[in-house]
This record gives C-alpha cells, sequence and structure tokens, in this order.
C-alpha cells in the first residue's frame, strides 16, 4: 500500500492536521536522547485523545507497520527511536490529568502529562508524587513508566515502579485492557500493569495509568560530607545504610566531576577532593534532627575531612546547586556526553568507582562519575567527540568494560536509563538464553507480527 | 543541487556549535513556540538537529528547514535554560544569515531593509507622512494601552490593536543634544532606538528627565540609524553592518561614559550582537564597536548601579497596583532583572505586584509577530492573563516591543490596562 493511502487512513483517525509526513518533520522525529544513529520515520501520527490510540494501534498491526511511542523524546537508550519506516505516535497532546483522589492517594494521567507538571499539581493539594527523574521538567509519565525511570530520591522512595497502582493500555488489535485498581490491594488477575512496567513499549500502548501518591515529610535537612579518599566516601554510604538510617537522597560526585563543576561554576567546592557526598533526610522534624546527627558522626568517624549541615532553606539550596551543575558542568567540557547508568549494590561503589578509572586511563578517555550512591546507581559519563571516529572507538570499548565490570560485581546494565537498542546486545550476559526465549516467547503472543517498538531490549540484531 | 551543497558547506562551519547539543531535550519546558505547538521542529533541539542534517546533506529541502529555522521568537529562553552551553542565538542567528545568503532576500524585505532602514532620513521623512495620515483612519481601540485600530489596514497588519506612529517623533523636540556633566559627574550617550522616536516618545522624554534630574551629562548626535536587529534577523547581514557603521560613525566624536538606551533589543543588540557579525573588517572599526560595547547599559541597571539611585525594600502598599514583564533581552541575554523593579518601587503612588511567569517571552518577537501572528498572539495572551491575574492597573516593561506586543493583547482581550515603559512610572515620581 502506498505511503499515501496510509497517511490518509490515518488522518481518518486523528484529523487531517494529526499527521506530520514532511522530510523536515520526518527528521525532527528521528532520534531521542541517546548518542545513537538517528531512523527515519515513514511519518508522524499525534493523536488528540487516548481513544484514538486503539485505532491507530489496530491500523498499524493490519499493516505490519512498526509502531514506536514518544512523549517527550528524552530517552537515553534510543527507546524512542523509531524503527525505519515505522512510524512515530506522539503522546505529549494526550497531558490531561483526569483525577488527584486526595482521600485516596492516587491520581489518574493519561500518558503525555509532563511529569514535574504533575508533581507540582499533587503538591499543591498537599500530596507528594516522589519519583524525579533528571528529566522531568519535560519527560512525560508515560516514558517514565515505559522505562521505569529512577531520579534523586530512589534510596528511600523507590522508583516509578512503586508508584504504578494501575493501568490500561491497547493491545495490537485496538482492544483496551484493563490491569490494577485504584486500591492498594489488588490481586485481580495477572499483574499487567507491572508487566507494561519498564517493557520500553514493545507490549502494548499506555491509555491511562494510575499513580500511588503519599504524604509529603514534614521536615528535612541536607549536608555535605568531603572526603580525600573516595573508599571512605563509600563505606560512608555503607555505614549510615547499616545503621538504618535511609536518607531520601545520597549522591556522590568523584574528584572528575568536582574538578569540572568547579571549573565552570566556581560555587566554592574543594577541588582537592576526591568525593563528595550530598546527603538529604527527611520526615518528621525530631527524626530528621536525629538522623542527620547521626550521618554526621558517621561522617567525621570514617574520616570526612569536613562535615557541613544546611542550617536555612538558602543553605540547604547552595548544596544542591552542585549535584544539579554535575551533568552541565560535564556537557560542557567536551562536545559529546555519554551518560551511563551502570549499578552496582551499594557495597560494591568503590570497585565500581576503581574499575571506572581504570578503564579511563587505559582507553585514554576522560569519565566523570557522579550519580546515586544510596542506591548504587552510578552515572560514568564519558566526555569526548563522536565525529572524532578513533576516540568514539575507545568510548564504545570503554562502555563494554563498564558493563563487564559492573555485571562483575553482581550489578545490572541499567539502574534507570532502560536498555532500548543501546543495551540490547548486552543482555544475555546479565541474564541467560532462556530468558531471553522467555521473553521472546511472550513477545511473540502478544505482539505477533513485531510492531511494538520493534528492536528494542531483547532484539539485538 | 551544486547550490544546495554549497549551502551545506557554509552550515558546517556552525557544525562545531552545534555539536555541542546532547539532544537532551530541556529545551522543550521552556521554549513559548513549543508550549503552543508541542512539535519537536519548533523546539531548539530540534531546529539544531535539522540544521545539522542539512549541512550533513541528509536533507534536501532546504525551504523546509529554512521555514521551520522562521518559527522562533528568538527570545533565548533556551539558551539561558541549556544544561550543555550551547550558544544557540549565534547558531540560529548565523543560520538565517547563511540561509538568507542561498536563497536571496525577498523583494519586501529588500525594500525595506536596504531602501528603507538603511536610508535613516527617508526612513523618517516615511513614518512621518504615515503618520499624518493614518489619523483619520484609525479609531482609538483601548484608550488605557494606547491602542488604534483600522480596518482600512487590515490586509496589513490584520486585526491587530497597533500603537499609532507619534505625530511628533522624539527627534523633533530633541534633534540633538550635547550637555555638561553635572552633579553625578557623568555623562551617557542616548540611544532611543526607532520605536520610542517612532511611538513612544514619550519614554525618550522620560528619560531625559530622569537623566537630567540626576544631573547626567547627554550626548544625543544626529545620524543615528536603527540598531539593525530587524535585518539580521531576516538574515541580511549586509545591512546589518551598514546600520552598524552608521551608528559607530554618530556616536564616535562623543565623549561619554556610557552609552544608554530605554530599548532592552537594542541594547542587547550593540552590547553583544555588533561584535559578532563583523567580519573583515579593520581593527580600528572593531575596536570601536567593542568599547562601544564596553560602555553600553540598559538605561534602569544605568540608574541603579552606576547613578546608584537609593530603592526602598518594599514598595508602598495601597497604591495603583503596578506589574512588570522581563523583556528577553535584558532578563535572558543580558541578565538584568532587579534594577527595574526596584525603580517601580521609588513611586510610593504604585504598589508593586509580581506577576506569575514575568520573565516568559511575550511572543512577539519582532518581525516573528507579523509572520506568525496566530503563534505570537497565542503566547501573548498567555502574559496578558497573567497580567490580569495579578491584579494589575499598569503593565510596565523596559522594552518598547514588547509594549507593543502587551498593548495589542491587552486591548484585545477586554483594555483597560496601562502599558507603560518602567521609565515613565520612575520620571512621574520625580519633581520638575
Amino acid at each position: 500500500m502506498g505511503a499515501e493511502k496510509l497517511i490518509k487512513d490515518f488522518e481518518a483517525i486523528v484529523g487531517s492536521g494529526g499527521v506530520l509526513s514532511s522530510e523536515s518533520d520526518r527528521h525532527a522525529y528521528s532520534y531521542d536522547s541517546a548518542v545513537l544513529d538517528p531512523a527515519l520515520p515513514a511519518f508522524v501520527v499525534k493523536p488528540n485523545n487516548t481513544e484514538q490510540l486503539g485505532p491507530i494501534t489496530k491500523l498499524c498491526n493490519q499493516h505490519g507497520l512498526p509502531l514506536t511511542v514518544r512523549g517527550a523524546g528524552t530517552n537515553l537508550s534510543g527507546g524512542t527511536i523509531p524503527h525505519p519506516g515505522g512510524i512515530v505516535v506522539l503522546t505529549n497532546g494526550l497531558n490531561k490529568i483526569i483525577e488527584i483522589n486526595e482521600e485516596d492517594l492516587y491520581a489518574v494521567v493519561e500518558p503525555g502529562v509532563v511529569t514535574a507538571q504533575f508533581a507540582a499539581e499533587v503538591a499543591k493539594r498537599g500530596l507528594f508524587y516522589p519519583p524525579d527523574p533528571g528529566s522531568q521538567a519535560v519527560s512525560t509519565l508515560g516514558g517514565n513508566v515505559a522505562e521505569n525511570a529512577g531520579g534523586l530520591r530512589g534510596l528511600k522512595y523507590g522508583v516509578t515502579k512503586d508508584y504504578v497502582m494501575g493501568m490500561d493500555f491497547f493491545d495490537v488489535n485496538g482492544d483496551l485492557i484493563k490491569s490494577g485498581s485504584r486500591t492498594v490491594k489488588c490481586v485481580t488477575g495477572y499483574n499487567l500493569a507491572g508487566l507494561m512496567v519498564a517493557s520500553e513499549g514493545t507490549l502494548g500502548v499506555f491509555s491511562n495509568i494510575i499513580f500511588k501518591l503519599v504524604p509529603p515529610p514534614k521536615a528535612q535537612k541536607a549536608m555535605m560530607a568531603v572526603f580525600d579518599n573516595i573508599d571512605k566516601a563509600s563505606e560512608t554510604v555503607a555505614a549510615i545504610i547499616a545503621n538504618h538510617i535511609v536518607p531520601c537522597t545520597l549522591e556522590l560526585l568523584d574528584h572528575v566531576t568536582i574538578k569540572y563543576v568547579e571549573a565552570f561554576t566556581k560555587a566554592g567546592l574543594p577541588t582537592e577532593a576526591q568525593a563528595i557526598l550530598l546527603i538529604e533526610v527527611d520526615g518528621h522534624p525530631a527524626e530528621v534532627a536525629d538522623d542527620a546527627q547521626k550521618i554526621v558522626d558517621i561522617c567525621n568517624k570514617i574520616g570526612a575531612t569536613s562535615v557541613k549541615a544546611a542550617e536555612t532553606a538558602e543553605e540547604r539550596e547552595a548544596l544542591w546547586f552542585a549535584r544539579r551543575n554535575a551533568l552541565p558542568a560535564l556537557a560542557r567540557a567536551r562536545p559529546t556526553t555519554v551518560l551511563e547508568d551502570a549499578t552496582v549494590p551499594r557495597s560494591q561503589i568503590p570497585a565500581m568507582i576503581r574499575g571506572l578509572n581504570k578503564i579511563a586511563d587505559k582507553y585514554k578517555l576522560s569519565i566523570g562519575t557522579f550519580g546515586h550512591a544510596g542506591d548504587g546507581n552510578l552515572h560514568p559519563t564519558i566526555l569526548c567527540d563522536n565525529r572524532d571516529k578513533q576516540e568514539f572507538h575507545r568510548v564504545e570499548e570503554a562502555v563494554n568494560e563498564i558493563f563487564d565490570v559492573a555485571l562483575s560485581l553482581k550489578g545490572t546494565l541499567s539502574g534507570e536509563h532502560g536498555i532500548g537498542m543501546a543495551k540490547s546486545k548486552w543482555m544475555i550476559k546479565e541474564t541467560n538464553q532462556a530468558t531471553l526465549d522467555y521473553s521472546l516467547r511472550m513477545k511473540k503472543a502478544i505482539d505477533p507480527k513485531g510492531i511494538l517498538n520493534p528492536g528494542k531490549i531483547i532484539e539485538a540484531s | 543541487m551544486s547550490d544546495v551543497k554549497k549551502l551545506a558547506e557554509k552550515l558546517m562551519a556552525l557544525d562545531d556549535q552545534m555539536v555541542a547539543c546532547m539532544k537532551c531535550g530541556m529545551c522543550q519546558a521552556v521554549c513559548p513556540v513549543f508550549a503552543e505547538t508541542m512539535q519537536e521542529a519548533d523546539v531548539t533541539r530540534g531546529k539544531i538537529a535539522l540544521l545539522e542534517k542539512l549541512a550533513h546533506e541528509m536533507i534536501k529541502d532546504a525551504d523546509q528547514v529554512n521555514e521551520k529555522l522562521n518559527r522562533c521568537l528568538l527570545c533565548g529562553s533556551c539558551e539561558a535554560n541549556c544544561p550543555s552551553g550551547v550558544k544557540i542565538m549565534d547558531i540560529f542567528i548565523k543560520a538565517r544569515v547563511i540561509v538568507t545568503e542561498y536563497k536571496g532576500l525577498s523583494a519586501t524585505k529588500k525594500l525595506i531593509f536596504k531602501g528603507l532602514l538603511t536610508r535613516p532620513k527617508l526612513f523618517n521623512l516615511l513614518t512621518d507622512v504615515s503618520a499624518k495620515f493614518q489619523g483619520p483612519f484609525a479609531s482609538v481601540a483601548d484608550k488605557s494601552a494606547g491602542t488604534a485600530s483600522c480596518a482600512m489596514l487590515n490586509p496589513l497588519l490584520g486585526e491587530r490593536h497597533f500603537m499609532p506612529l507619534t505625530k511628533k517623533p522624539f527627534r523633533k523636540d530633541y534633534p540633538s543634544l550635547d550637555s555638561p556633566r553635572g552633579i553625578s559627574g557623568l555623562k551617557v550617550a542616548f540611544f532611543p532606538g526607532c520605536v520610542v522616536d517612532k511611538m513612544f516618545p514619550h519614554v525618550g522624554h522620560a528619560a531625559i528627565k530622569v537623566l537630567e534630574h540626576h544631573g547626567v551629562g547627554i550626548f544625543l548626535p544626529k545620524g543615528q540609524a536603527c540598531c539593525g536587529i530587524p535585518t539580521l534577523a531576516s538574515g541580511d547581514q549586509d545591512s546589518f553592518i551598514v546600520l552598524m557603521k552608521q551608528n559607530i560613525k554618530a556616536f564616535e566624536d562623543g565623549n561619554f561614559d556610557y552609552l544608554v538606551t530605554p530599548c532592552a533589543t537594542c541594547t542587547a543588540t550593540i552590547k553583544e550582537t555588533w561584535i559578532k557579525m563583523i567580519e573583515d573588517e579593520d581593527p580600528i572599526f572593531i575596536e570601536k564597536v567593542s568599547d562601544l560595547a564596553d560602555k553600553t547599559m540598559d538605561i534602569t541597571q544605568f540608574l541603579i548601579d552606576v547613578v546608584g539611585i537609593s530603592v526602598p525594600a518594599k514598595s508602598k502598599e495601597g497604591g495603583k497596583v503596578v506589574t512588570y514583564h522581563d523583556p528577553c533581552h535584558l532578563a535572558k541575554s543580558l541578565g538584568v532583572t532587579a534594577q527595574p523593579r526596584a525603580l517601580l518601587k521609588k513611586n510610593d503612588k504604585y504598589e508593586f505586584k509580581e506577576m506569575n511567569e514575568a520573565n516568559r517571552c511575550c511572543g512577539c518577537g519582532g518581525s516573528f509577530n507579523l509572520y506568525h501572528y496566530d503563534l505570537s498572539k497565542s503566547i501573548g495572551e498567555r502574559k496578558a492573563d497573567n497580567v490580569r491575574a495579578v491584579g494589575a492597573e499598569v503593565v510596565t516593561t523596559s522594552c518598547p516591543a514588547c509594549m507593543m506586543q502587551l498593548g495589542d493583547m491587552l486591548s484585545q482581550s477586554g483594555g483597560g490596562i496601562e502599558v507603560q515603559h518602567v521609565l515613565e512610572i520612575y520620571a512621574d515620581s520625580i519633581e520638575k
């Protein structure tokens, strides 16, 4: 069938303005935030309401047309790069918050709602939606669920999956599938909503999502501990947890990151430090004061060269300024920023950092490492120029080795960015052939023609 | 085809700057155009991707890219918010110049820029004549905002509520000035800018009153031309340089410490853009442009930071409610936000109230308003809503172009709210 007839069929569903097919529009939806080659879609379909997602999916299935759902396109593993010649279904217009229930602490949203806008609406009603991925100012909740996005608060509050109570989604026949409920407890059938989390658009097209909300903490306190040795910083992380204190945020910046952040922001960071921990505790005021004091004691005991607690809101803000500037500072150093998210058990952070430093030396690369030390989710960030073929080849080799090291430490390929196209080929290293076969069988049964975001997660080319 | 190849080669000169964009997409959070259309080609990341692909000859249709490139207000919100520090405005302006060189300037723009704007005497004459003619045909749309509407001009201006051309431009009252330093010991060159001269002469008068009150000597030479930004935004670098040269010539004999303007756009253009656009010029000229850039300052910043006007910590409660709109060229390009607000607090007939999203673009964007009026209007309506929501009786700003847009938007949505320059409110607090 000719593309023009197909476009007409899609226009019959979404209206004539809802299909973008010019050369420039196709190119504008050929990439996401991952450092990967773009792929050109045949055209882009923008539904006006969630009901239109069913007929769109059905039509794709009838024609065996690959379909990639895209919200804000901030994916870091290529999950929203379309299949060449397939279509992009743009959901950023499906952005209604359908319900925020203050009595029963849940919300129902369409998939295109922007994460930070949702969190702000929830906060206005005195409630709290904790997942806060770095891209939250633009990322959409549908994408957060599809990738099981994390964030700075993962340690205490968990990640996106911990807030998904239920979901409606469309299967390839365009039928609406319902799973989960507005109740805290629900065991009605398979946990299909759970299956959709981290499925990266390969198993269904999300319609409405039900999220759990929680009451916000009454108080918080932030502090910064400086170390002349990264092992001491890692030991401190382990000791804090071992003492049964669960900070809401526990972030690490390594020497390379500190140097770049300071060079670009002049925030007054100790450039001679080998590591900084930024720690925040929250909860009941008395508990916060108690935990903060215990943390200061632990830091001092293990040998922090200084520990500073923020006494005012301004001081707290100043502490987080450094963390927020970690990525921007690194990003400004070189043209290309390859941000990885290899994750290890907390106790293995020193070994992981040593491994990263060895890899940087071996491949003559600059790697700045920062990240969510509290949950072992590190962001080794390789600074390079992907136009330099030789250098970028070394980057690819280094990334290979980063995953080898992470897996050897009983870690995982991805803490929060997803597998997408970027890490598909390593899936077998972390799992095994049987796992891949099981997943492929499931995929085949649900999506026999393989139209739902092909090439991602389990379909390494 | 070979032409497209040549275009691609030229765009490759921007590759080093464009490669810094890591496609994180954070520009989506702040782009006013994207907020309206939610289309990737309307946000910075998309535009840079398209330019890169054109430069690498992966896209054939340069016209499409050009059309998308022009759907941008050049407000600089994305650059101010870019984690990677990409020099987005430089890329977009240079790309517009390169594409315009390739496509050629439209006949209308050629006439306006090369035939009119670069000939200030003719430009003045034409606007004077137009001012006389518009009188009988235009009717008052909203007295508070000072706007007019005119059915006869609809083919040209659409349904706009425009600021009429003044019958007596600023330069008629002040053809030139060269007053000595007073008690401040300071002397400034004054650059009123086209819009103040031709639409808001009272803003120019307020500036003179304020400068004289503080004992600041004024150098106002004849022969000033447009700062050039309308030509550059349309990719006409030649006219831009002609205008720059006319201005440098006009100011070169003055003995002054600062050059001040009441126009955010003129300030940013003279201070930041002129020097970036000079190629193959002689070093003496470059030095002149650079010296003038160093001296250039927004007039509210000059009054607070240099003259040192003391400001009360809070504005008086209970006066007429005034709010402030941050012009992009002042807030995002130059980081001037506190000084205009400080001046507003000096007038105790007014109570200053901060509106929501005060630093969000008003949607004017110079010629963007002409070519994409519907988009410009929907962005502006959000601004008008914010002005009304704070209960303002007066909205002020520091950019005459924003004043035009605010006037149109407020007037069309019911009127009743005055649009003034910050200087007018401050001048009003000074006893003659």
